[in-house]
């Protein structure tokens, strides 16, 4: 199999794919590289013998229980915590005060903020850390927290990013020296004047205002960490369910002061992380501190409430969007004003350079001449965080702003939303095509997957059955919506998080039996590392993937790497294996020509071996080469034996997975329930590792997509409670919501990844809420509403009322 | 108080206290960790076990209320060393991403091919409907329920 060949399947569904090239499979029955191939991690999954952060038990082990503030902004008068520390089976308790005495009671976010790690001064959203509580058990911790004292004098709150600028507004972060407003950064990007002028000539000027409401991740799994300070060798080590192990390891050597070779974060198996695991929590501050001072592993997992209350959210951009068109539906220009609610601390992980994240991919994928961006962050009394939930740094918010102003753009136009955006997509001849924001958009061919969609959909059919029932009185809708991801943050020279440059190592060793062992920094949270890899080394050297051990999450055992997010696994650190196998084929070359008596420039490789060219008898397989590599053949000059490679893959650019989605909807009148009937999902994100990950990767963004579209949200009532705390409150689809999904998929490979390969993990869910409320915008006959589409939101927005999403408040 | 249970066919006997709920009972006081928690208020069932015969969130169920009483967990699913069709299923489709809703997803499957051997793909969501998974968007957990129904013989791998 040629992997790079350019193929297009045509339909849908496809869980039953084979791999390409039967001839090809394993002593094992696996793939001898890509194709369908069962996951190696699921052999423990399905036992109930995974290993997750609360399976973890430590000899001595003590529990932590973080208290919490329950007002949104209020001033610390006193904390007694006596009582706490009589109860007999508390061992430590600690609060700002005492890490204080640390240095430890702030921490630096990896947007260079600060934030506390237990409050000092004042509280500043509710669910913030206040005390940590170390007990010998999980409940007696709990039962501790009841018995700390703490006196509250609460302060004004500023709930409605709108608000937060507003001169006599309260400020949030008089802990920063001189800091009098609520503003944290200005950021723009596009020309202003080039999209000015387009705008002054243009036909057609739409514009729009909308709300991607805060989120949240909500793995399955909540955050946690086991701390065990060896206070002999100094040696500590995590357990932590991190996405990004090596850059905490880091971190907490930079925090803490601690050498960070004596740092060691192993990962167990991570339930689910989509972003919310990536950045750096108090309760793991708490957690260290709680093992240093009792000389004792602490664990401290997050209940649910906790991790929808404090950690990582989502989005919270309130857009203002504007679109600018001839009347016969060419886009000549689009622009942005953004304000950006980060929360009481801006601990977004975003690179460095980029603020708003991606957010200035809000072109999407169209032809522009200009196009001008401008994003304001603001504090308020909400959780900090912002990377978070398969966001691909901010490009869910901008292709939400783009996807839903075209459909605007087309009902003002009275087009069909298909036909104005077949018309505006790019073309095959443009790429590489640089954006009016100067990415550069690496490959694509965006109409054939427009037209695959639409064929799948069978969507003439579709626009004649909703014809007939909005005659008879019956909503229906039909959303289309088509985005551009950028995925696979590098390359270094423009991209780092808290100055750590994004590129990532791997390394191969090929054991002389001919197994071998892969070594990623990467962190897998149920993508399937284990068996993607695994088929990368197949691919490229010929060892069969049962043969592969792939070895993620451990800092002493892996080479350094940025982590997993912003589906960057496979766009960096599957090039970066795929760099390390051809290393190890390479170098087998030297060694087949040394066994063989040849130049290696006589040899030719074929799927497993080195042959001689002309006559494939005289060969060696890889298996062969592995033991001569480790035995006493006499290797040339410079040759060193054995049969090893590492790399540290810095990619020259972002690789542009797309794709095209239509969403069919049947609404309620009455009650404004809205239904998924259908939904087609056309990915191209170049060639399929495993065809079946790859699907199942889309089948999840998708069901993220609809839950934000119709049931999620963080929303708080004037007071600063948060009215998502749990989930009674913030809802997440089950199977009822969603229907079974129909895929498509083309491939256009990328043109700089060794593979060709582009990423998948985010792309359904920055693809599918636009179609969503575009179907729902569709069926209803209303310009626009908020997410969630709730029965009352869609109801309201029937009747020309609809609600602001983010707030209890009219 | 002193509770008897037979966890996985296994007689076991432990002194708890009565507020200890059943999931914390399995996990740390039995040992069995592959039953999971997940949400404090039964809404993600990644909790499901088998109390007798009727699958139960045991985030919801105190330890004492299962005193001399059957519970069975993922770790009771496999019979005789060979995996349950429900499992090979899950496999076999991709049915499980990061593992972790997957143990209570499977004993819920298991339960309602015990009382459905043949279920619609509605009758599977409806069964399936009390469970939250984030990872596979539901698709392939439909599909691993009826591969197993299509698979009643238990032909799984030996474990």
């Amino acid at each position: 199999m040629t992997i790079i060949e350019e193929t297009t399947s045509t339909t849908a569904t496809s869980t039953t794919a084979t791999a390409t090239d039967t001839a090809a499979l394993s002593p094992g029955g696996n793939p001898m590289g890509f194709g369908r191939m069962l996951r190696k991690e699921d052999v423990r999954f399905v036992r109930g013998k995974g290993n997750y952060i609360d399976d973890v038990k430590r000899p001595g082990m003590l529990h932590g229980a973080i208290l919490r503030s329950p007002y949104a902004h209020a001033r610390i008068v006193s904390i007694d915590t006596s009582a706490a520390e009589a109860h007999p089976k508390v061992r430590a308790v600690i609060t700002g005060a005492t890490l204080e005495g640390l240095k430890l009671a702030w921490m630096p976010t990896m947007s260079y903020d600060t934030q506390a790690v237990l409050a000092t001064d004042k509280v500043r959203f509710q669910g913030q850390e206040v005390a940590f509580v170390v007990a010998d058990d999980r409940y007696s911790a709990k039962d501790a927290l009841e018995l700390i004292v703490v006196d509250y004098e609460p302060l004004e709150v500023v709930m409605d990013a709108r608000k937060a600028l507003d001169p006599g507004a309260p400020v949030i972060r008089d802990d920063k020296e001189g800091k009098t407003d609520n503003h944290i950064f200005d950021w723009e990007s596009g020309s202003k004047e080039a999209t000015d002028a387009a705008f002054a000539s243009a036909e057609v000027v739409v514009a729009q205002a909308m709300l991607y409401p805060r989120s949240h991740p909500a793995p399955m799994e909540t955050c946690g960490m086991v701390a065990e300070m060896n206070p002999v060798s100094g040696k500590l080590t995590l357990w932590s369910n991190t996405q990004a192990p090596h850059a905490h390891r880091t971190v907490y050597a930079l925090v803490a002061g601690l050498p960070e070779h004596k740092i060691q974060v192993i990962c167990p198996d991570i339930g689910g992380g989509f972003g919310n695991k990536v950045p750096i929590y108090p309760g793991y501050v708490c957690s260290i501190v709680g093992s240093i001072v009792t000389g004792k592993p602490v664990k401290w997992i997050e209940d649910r409430s906790e991790n929808l209350m404090s950690t990582g959210f989502a989005r919270d951009y309130h857009m203002k969007g504007e679109i600018a068109a001839t009347r016969d539906g060419k886009i000549v220009g689009l622009r942005v004003d953004v304000l950006a609610d980060h929360g009481a601390f801006n601990a977004t992980a975003q690179p460095t350079n980029y603020p708003a994240g991606f957010f200035h991919i809000f072109t999407g994928s169209y032809d522009y001449g200009a196009a001008h961006c401008k994003v304001t962050g603001v504090y308020s009394n909400k959780a900090p965080g912002g990377v978070a939930y398969a966001c691909s740094f901010r490009i869910t918010e901008a292709v939400y702003l783009v996807e839903r102003i075209v459909d605007c753009l087309a009902a003002e136009l009275k087009m069909d939303p298909a036909e104005l955006r077949m018309k505006n997509l790019l073309r095959p001849e443009q790429f590489p095509y640089t954006t009016p924001t100067g990415w550069e958009y690496d490959s694509g061919d965006y109409p054939r997957a427009l037209q695959m969609a639409l064929d799948i959909a069978g969507y003439a059919e579709l626009r004649k059955e909703q014809a007939e029932k909005r005659a008879r009185g019956e909503l229906m809708g039909i959303g289309l919506s088509f985005f551009t991801e950028g995925v696979g943050a590098g390359p270094r020279k423009h991209m780092d998080i808290l100055g750590l440059g994004m590129a990532d190592g791997c390394e191969l060793r090929v054991h002389p039996t001919g197994k071998a062992q892969l070594r990623l920094s990467v962190q897998s949270q149920g993508q399937g590392h284990e068996t993607t890899f695994a088929q990368i080394v197949a691919q490229e050297v010929g060892i069969p993937p049962e043969d592969v051990e792939v070895i993620n999450g451990d800092t002493d055992n892996t080479p350094f790497g940025l982590g997993t997010y912003g589906s960057r696994s496979t766009p960096v650190s599957g090039a970066a294996a795929a760099v390390v196998a051809r290393r190890v084929r390479d170098k087998a070359r030297i060694i087949a020509a040394v066994a063989l008596e040849c130049s290696p420039d006589d040899l030719e490789w074929n799927r497993d071996r080195w042959s001689v060219k002309g006559d494939p008898s005289q060969g060696k397989t890889i298996q062969e080469i592995a033991m001569l590599s480790h035995s006493s053949l006499e290797l040339p000059d410079g040759v060193e034996g054995h049969l090893d490679a590492q790399a540290v893959y810095n990619p020259p650019n972002l690789t542009y997975p797309f794709g095209a989605y239509i969403c069919v909807v049947d609404v309620d009148a009455g009650t404004g329930q809205v239904k998924v009937r259908r939904f087609i999902a056309v990915d191209d994100c170049g060639p399929r590792i495993n065809p079946m990950i790859v699907e199942g990767q889309v089948h999840g963004g998708l069901v993220d997509g609809i839950g934000m579209a119709l049931m999620e949200v963080i929303a708080f009532d004037d007071a600063g409670n948060c009215l998502g705390g749990s989930f009674m409150d913030y809802l997440l689809p089950t199977t009822m919501e969603v229907p079974s999904f129909e895929l498509g998929e083309t491939v256009t490979p990328s043109p700089h990844h060794p593979l060709g390969c582009k990423g998948v993990g985010e792309s359904a869910t920055v693809g599918s809420p636009p179609a969503v409320v575009n179907a729902v915008m569709d069926a209803i006959g209303v310009r626009h509403a908020d997410m969630p589409l709730t029965p009352a939101q869609v109801w309201r927005a029937m009747q020309g009322r609809p609600l602001r999403t983010d707030l209890a408040i009219e | 108080m002193q509770i008897n249970v037979n966890l996985n066919g296994t007689e076991q006997s432990h002194d708890v206290e009565p507020r200890l709920l059943l999931v914390h009972y399995i996990r740390d006081v039995a040992g069995e960790t592959g039953t999971h928690w997940g949400c404090d208020t039964s809404n993600c069932g990644a909790c499901v076990v088998w109390l007798d015969d009727v699958p139960v969130k045991s985030c919801t169920v105190l330890a004492v209320m299962a005193d001399k009483h059957r519970v069975t967990t993922i770790e009771g699913l496999a019979v005789g060393g060979v995996l349950d069709p429900v499992q090979q299923g899950f496999m076999e489709c991709h049915g499980l991403q990061c593992g972790f809703c997957t143990p209570g997803m499977m004993m819920t499957a298991r339960w309602l091919l015990d009382h459905n051997p043949n279920p619609s793909e509605l009758e599977i969501r409806e069964a399936l409907s009390g469970q939250l998974c984030r990872c596979t968007g539901y698709h392939n957990i439909v599909k691993s329920v009826q591969w197993a129904a299509a698979h009643p013989a238990t032909v799984g791998a030996s474990t």
